[in-house]
């Protein structure tokens, strides 16, 4: 049979982990396994410090990945004709950004304090620790939020949820009005979305549907004949309800967890590049 | 409209008869405000009539001024039911059963016929209408709805869209579900009917029509439903019964074909001149020349040259002595075999979408592996056709008059050779739907590259040094048989020996391992099946069945046999492929129980994608879902890189097994987005790009005919400040497709009127570094494949 089809299986993709072959961890890898070395090698007097011609090499070279690895937020928005690509921008970024870890702390030469080098090596680590959390979360949180999603866009969903709400006011127009309020309460109450911490929440305790289900299940015990029915009706409704919610918060909650760390990562990272500008600077001045 | 206006300018007595009660019904049916486009734009206007670009409101209100200055004499609600009688002497019978007597017909009737009426018992009460202007004004009414075409959803959607409106909306379809209609209306539909706005009833159809009451069929027995008005939108007949009627003879039963017509328009009946979209040309401005060429023509004037004579001499303007376009045409006619049983109009209106090429001695013509679905004919010289890819010294000559990149017109695939001008050359280059409209207009064009294209993919295919001499019993039998999507053409376990080539579409071959079919292989166009069992015993050791809609060439295998016979290096060849084949089969045997999850997932994987359009693709967008992270940097990507409007919907689309194939151009073999577009705007490009050029004049029929909803008709947003403006000052949107907000705003300040056009992925056509989409990608995510590289045999996994 003619088949001009070949290897390369469907699932043979990618990543931006496993970018050309680990590539970028390779190189990071050689360059902290070359700092350990050149660190011990030399033989500091008095002490180590960020002032050896190690301390330099190593201070320089830092500085440029840490400029380097803020460029990504730039790349990333600015879209230019050219082979590169961001799969792998993103992991020379991971890979040197975890370098730092070596490379910087070996700058140090372990000499902390409290002073404006040793904020800035903390604020380094504050946004590399951030990182590391986003890269755990861009590794193992968009199968989840596939799953959840389950081919359904955001604005499906909330179409949905509308469409169930007008089911609810039309179940509830037979129905008595203290439970008519019950139902009102129900699509008045049920946020999602809002405050920062909310959009954490998949089952957050003020929502109304969930609180009138509980409520209607307790009517259900005990219903004269004609009600059995119609109650019955509002129930299953606000059950379905209650899973599309569910789904939804998810979403949200998932999307939240993809982004928040960027809230720690992008700031901390203007606050390092401003600590490191005085970092050089005072050790220049002072000299 | 443009003919009658031009008799009345000559003082020549006529009556211009309407059906409806406006002019120009195509047009005032156009969305409201509309932009309607003037092209072609070198085209000159030759009419008493203005056109130029504008609004639908503004050209109905000039023409209609224009025909009243000219005292153009106009019957309106006049439809023409019957036209009888020979030239001098015609009698049109108008619907009301009034008869007008004419020496010469005009007929301009368009082509979008009449809506299908019910014939039901009462089909013909009042109460039913074919037609919805205006849902807003119907209020309070039971209203019933036949048809789950698109245009009895969105009538039935408008209905009950204003729950003020207090409509009870029913809507009645005949089959189980919407095979017809859009995804997004049939969505839309479903979640109307969920929310309780509206009923919808399927598998019914109606029985009888009384005042105020429907009867309809269900399942179980019949249902009476009570109605104040019947909306019916069951589909409409083309005119060609109507035309046909009048004695008018069409050039093939092909539903594309247009009736045969003399270089002055002149029908099969003479006396009768048919112009305008009947006649072929879709095209506003070919329509209101030709209304005027006719009458000069009526009125004795034959000197009249074409108003297109300006784009040949254009068109010519390499060859010597251009502006003697009719010679031209002639030669054209002559020299090239496939062009001889043209008439003149015929050749002219074709030579209008094509090309005129000059080639060196020796120049490429195109390469190997280039994507192109253009056929071109060869006026005068010859070409070299380089067999074999790794000696470009071997050649095969194509003749003056003959024809070449039939296969590529034909299966969409890339070209299969390297061809090089013999001597100098003079081409015709036809484009596919150019191509393909005289393919069914003439069926003896046909006939011809079907047999050449037969021939050549035979050659092309099992090279091995044959000649069309070698193969020429073989190609005696050769049959072409059409399959549908899903049509099995060989049967695991039977027993038959022919071969198939593939000419068009593509093909998957699955095997039963325990009880369940297991997908081995995937097979584009060009590709050869079947030689299995001819090698071996005769039984076929799997099922082949076409991916999508495909043409397939069976060969007779007792020939093809004798044939291999004849030449050991084929059938050495022969034989490679087939232990290859044979090992592959006999792998699966042996691991069946080792891995057959796997290879289940992988099997169903590829019959998802397959259903998802891949099996047509060149090139789509996957995404992998454990891999996206949401961001959606692909669509913003798109957007920055492009005018501002994203040519893919990152959520949007299915999944299945984590891949997510999202709303995005598949860049199909054969798109269906091309086959109507009026100014033919859609092309593919060398690399296999489908795009869509500046001449979009925004009817949005390519919209309708992507079966994956791809197309977007869009205005393109005002341009944005810079990145680092907004980086710095904030200023602008930022990255990405600016919202709706923004774009008001900025365009009500930028008095942007910019028509609405058709926006589609050009998969980043000329932009260096390839689709931003994939490059913008921070965790390669996305990706854009070709089936070939996805859809593969099972072995590939382990
Ligand atoms: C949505 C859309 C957008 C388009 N946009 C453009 C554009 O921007 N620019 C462009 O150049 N082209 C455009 N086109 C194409 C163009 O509108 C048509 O091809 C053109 O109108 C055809 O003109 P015609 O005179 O042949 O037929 P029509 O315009 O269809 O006119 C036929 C007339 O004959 C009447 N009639 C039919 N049967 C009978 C009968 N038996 N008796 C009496 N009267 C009858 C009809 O009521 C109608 O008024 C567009 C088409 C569509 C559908
Ligand atoms: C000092 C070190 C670092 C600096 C200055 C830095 C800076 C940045 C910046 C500016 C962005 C762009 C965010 C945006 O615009 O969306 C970013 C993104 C990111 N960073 Fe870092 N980073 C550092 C270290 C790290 C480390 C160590 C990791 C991982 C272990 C990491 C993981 C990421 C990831 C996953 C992204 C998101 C990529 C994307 O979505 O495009 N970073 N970083
Ligand atoms: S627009 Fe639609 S029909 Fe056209 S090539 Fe793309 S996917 Fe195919
Ligand atoms: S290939 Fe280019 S045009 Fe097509 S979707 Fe991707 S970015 Fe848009
Ligand atoms: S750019 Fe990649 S990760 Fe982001 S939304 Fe698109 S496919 Fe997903």
């Amino acid at each position: 049979m003619a088949s001009r089809s070949t290897a390369s299986g469907p699932r043979s993709q990618q990543n931006f982990m496993s970018h050309r072959g680990y590539l970028y961890f390779k190189i990071a890898f050689a360059l902290c396994l070359l700092a350990v070395i050149a660190y011990f090698a030399s033989d500091p007097t008095p002490v180590a410090n960020g002032g050896t011609v190690v301390g330099y090499a190593l201070g320089t070279i830092s500085l440029l990945i840490i400029v380097w690895l803020s460029f990504l937020g730039v790349r990333k928005r600015l879209m230019t004709s050219g082979k590169w690509s961001l799969r792998g921008w993103t992991s020379a970024h991971v890979y040197l950004g975890l370098s730092l870890i070596i490379l910087a702390t070996l700058h140090t030469g372990f000499q902390f304090g409290w002073n404006i080098h040793t904020l800035a090596y903390v604020l380094m680590m504050l946004v590399i620790l951030s990182g590391a959390w986003g890269l755990y979360a861009y590794l193992s949180l968009p199968i989840k939020m596939a799953q959840n999603r389950d081919s359904m866009t955001e604005q499906e969903m909330l179409v949905e949820l509308d469409a169930l709400d007008k089911n609810l006011g039309k179940a509830a127009l037979p129905l008595r009005k203290e439970w008519v309020d019950i139902v009102e309460m129900t699509i008045r109450q049920s946020k999602i979305g809002g405050s920062i911490l909310s959009r954490f929440r998949r089952n957050p305790s003020s929502c109304g549907t969930a609180k009138g289900l509980a409520a209607f299940k307790r009517i259900q015990t005990n219903l004269s004949d004609k009600d059995v029915d119609l109650v019955a009706d509002v129930v299953a409704i606000l059950e379905r309800k209650k899973a599309i919610l569910y789904r939804i918060r998810s979403h949200i909650r998932y999307r939240a967890l993809l982004e928040v760390w960027l809230s720690i990562h992008i700031p901390v990272t203007f606050a390092l590049i401003l600590a490191l500008v005085a970092h050089v600077f005072s050790v220049f001045y002072y000299w | 409209m443009s003919a009658a206006a031009h008799a009345a300018a000559l003082n020549m007595p006529h009556i211009l008869l309407e059906k409806t009660d406006h002019l120009s019904d195509t047009i005032f049916k156009y969305q409201l405000g509309k932009h309607i486009m003037a092209t072609p734009s070198q085209l000159v206007l030759r009419s008493d009539v203005g056109f130029d670009a504008g609004t639908r409101e503004n050209t109905l209100e000039m023409w209609q001024s224009a025909v009243d200055t000219a005292g153009v004499n106009i019957r309106y609600n006049s439809e023409v039911t019957a036209i009888t009688g020979a030239k001098g002497d015609f009698k049109l019978t108008l619907g009301d059963g009034t008869e007008i007597l004419a020496e010469n017909v005009i007929m301009a009737i368009g082509t979008q016929g009449n809506p299908n009426r019910m014939r039901e018992p009462g089909g013909d009460l009042p109460f039913i209408q074919y037609q919805l202007d205006d849902p807003k004004a119907h209020f309070d009414k039971n209203i019933i709805v036949i048809g789950g075409g698109d245009a009895g959803i969105e009538n039935a959607l408008g209905l009950c869209a204003d729950a003020d409106q207090g409509n009870r909306v029913t809507l009645l379809q005949r089959a189980p579900d919407f095979p017809r209609a859009k995804d997004a209306n049939v969505k839309a539909l479903l979640s109307a009917r969920d929310q309780g706005r509206m009923d919808v009833m399927t598998s019914t159809s109606t029985v009888k029509v009384e005042p105020g009451w429907i009867t309809v069929s269900v399942n179980d027995g019949e249902e009476r439903l009570r109605c104040d008005r019947i909306i019916a939108r069951i589909g409409s007949a083309p005119p060609r019964r109507f035309v046909e009627g009048c004695g008018i003879e069409f050039s093939s039963p092909d539903r594309e074909a247009f009736p045969v017509l003399s270089s002055q328009f002149e029908a099969t009946t003479e006396g009768i001149y048919v112009i305008g979209a009947l006649a072929g040309y879709p095209l506003i401005k070919h329509c209101m020349n030709q209304g005027y060429d006719v009458i000069e023509f009526i009125n004795g004037n034959d000197e009249l040259k074409p108003a297109d004579e300006v784009l040949f001499v254009e068109k010519f303007k390499k060859l010597p002595n251009p502006n003697d376009v009719s010679g031209w045409l002639n030669t054209f006619r002559e020299s090239i075999s496939i062009f001889n049983p043209l008439s003149e109009l015929q050749i002219r209106e074709f030579m209008l979408d094509s090309d005129v090429k000059m080639f060196r001695p020796g120049q490429k013509i195109f390469e190997r592996n280039d994507i192109g679905t253009s056929l071109f004919t060869i006026s005068k010289g010859s070409v070299e056709v380089e067999v074999d890819p790794n000696d470009p010294s071997k050649t095969v000559r194509i003749e003056q008059g003959s024809i070449f990149g039939e296969i590529g017109l034909i299966s969409g695939r890339r070209r299969g050779a390297t061809i090089r001008a013999a001597e100098s050359c003079i081409l015709v280059e036809v484009p596919r739907s150019a191509a393909r409209k005289l393919m069914s207009t003439v069926p003896a064009v046909k006939t011809e590259i079907d047999k050449i294209a037969t021939e050549r993919s035979l050659l092309q295919i099992f090279g091995s040094g044959l000649t069309p001499a070698d193969v020429n019993d073989v190609l005696q039998t050769a049959e072409i048989m059409s399959l549908k999507s899903g049509d099995v053409l060989i049967n695991e376990g039977e027993t038959s020996r022919d071969i198939f080539i593939i000419r068009y579409g593509s093909m998957v071959v699955e095997k039963l391992i325990g009880g369940k079919p297991v997908f081995l292989n995937y097979l584009p166009a060009g590709s050869y099946v079947g030689e299995i069992a001819l090698l071996d015993n005769g039984q076929r050791t799997a099922t082949v069945k076409a991916a999508i809609k495909s043409e397939i060439i069976k060969l007779n295998g007792d020939l093809f046999e004798a044939l291999l016979n004849r030449n050991e290096r084929l059938k050495a060849k022969l034989e490679d492929k087939f232990r290859e084949r044979r090992n592959l089969n006999a792998h699966i045997e042996a691991q069946k129980a080792s891995f057959n999850s796997v290879v289940d997932l992988n099997s169903s994987v590829a019959n998802f994608l397959v259903e998802q359009g891949l099996g047509e693709a060149t090139d789509a967008l996957l995404i992998d879902e454990t891999m996206c992270v949401g961001c959606d940097n692909c669509e913003r990507a798109c957007a920055d890189s492009h005018e501002g409007i994203s040519r893919l919907d990152r959520e949007a689309g299915v999944s299945f097994a984590n891949i997510h194939v999202p709303t995005s151009c598949r860049h199909c073999e054969h798109p269906h987005c091309m086959s109507d577009c009026p100014p033919d705007a859609i092309r593919r490009a060398p690399h296999g790009e489908v795009y869509i050029n500046d001449s979009c004049i925004g009817c949005g029929n390519c919209q309708r005919n992507c079966p994956y909803g791809v197309i977007q008709m869009e205005k393109v947003p005002p341009r944005k400040p810079n990145l680092l403006n907004w980086l710095l000052f904030g200023t602008g949107p930022g990255p990405g497709q600016p919202d709706a907000e923004w774009i008001k705003g900025k365009a009500s300040s930028d008095k942007a009127a910019a028509p609405k056009k058709a926006v589609k992925c050009d998969m980043c056509m000329g932009i260096d570094g390839g689709p931003a989409c994939v490059r913008a990608c921070p965790t390669g995510a996305a990706v854009r494949v070709s089936p070939e590289q996805y859809l593969t045999a099972a072995k590939a996994k382990d």
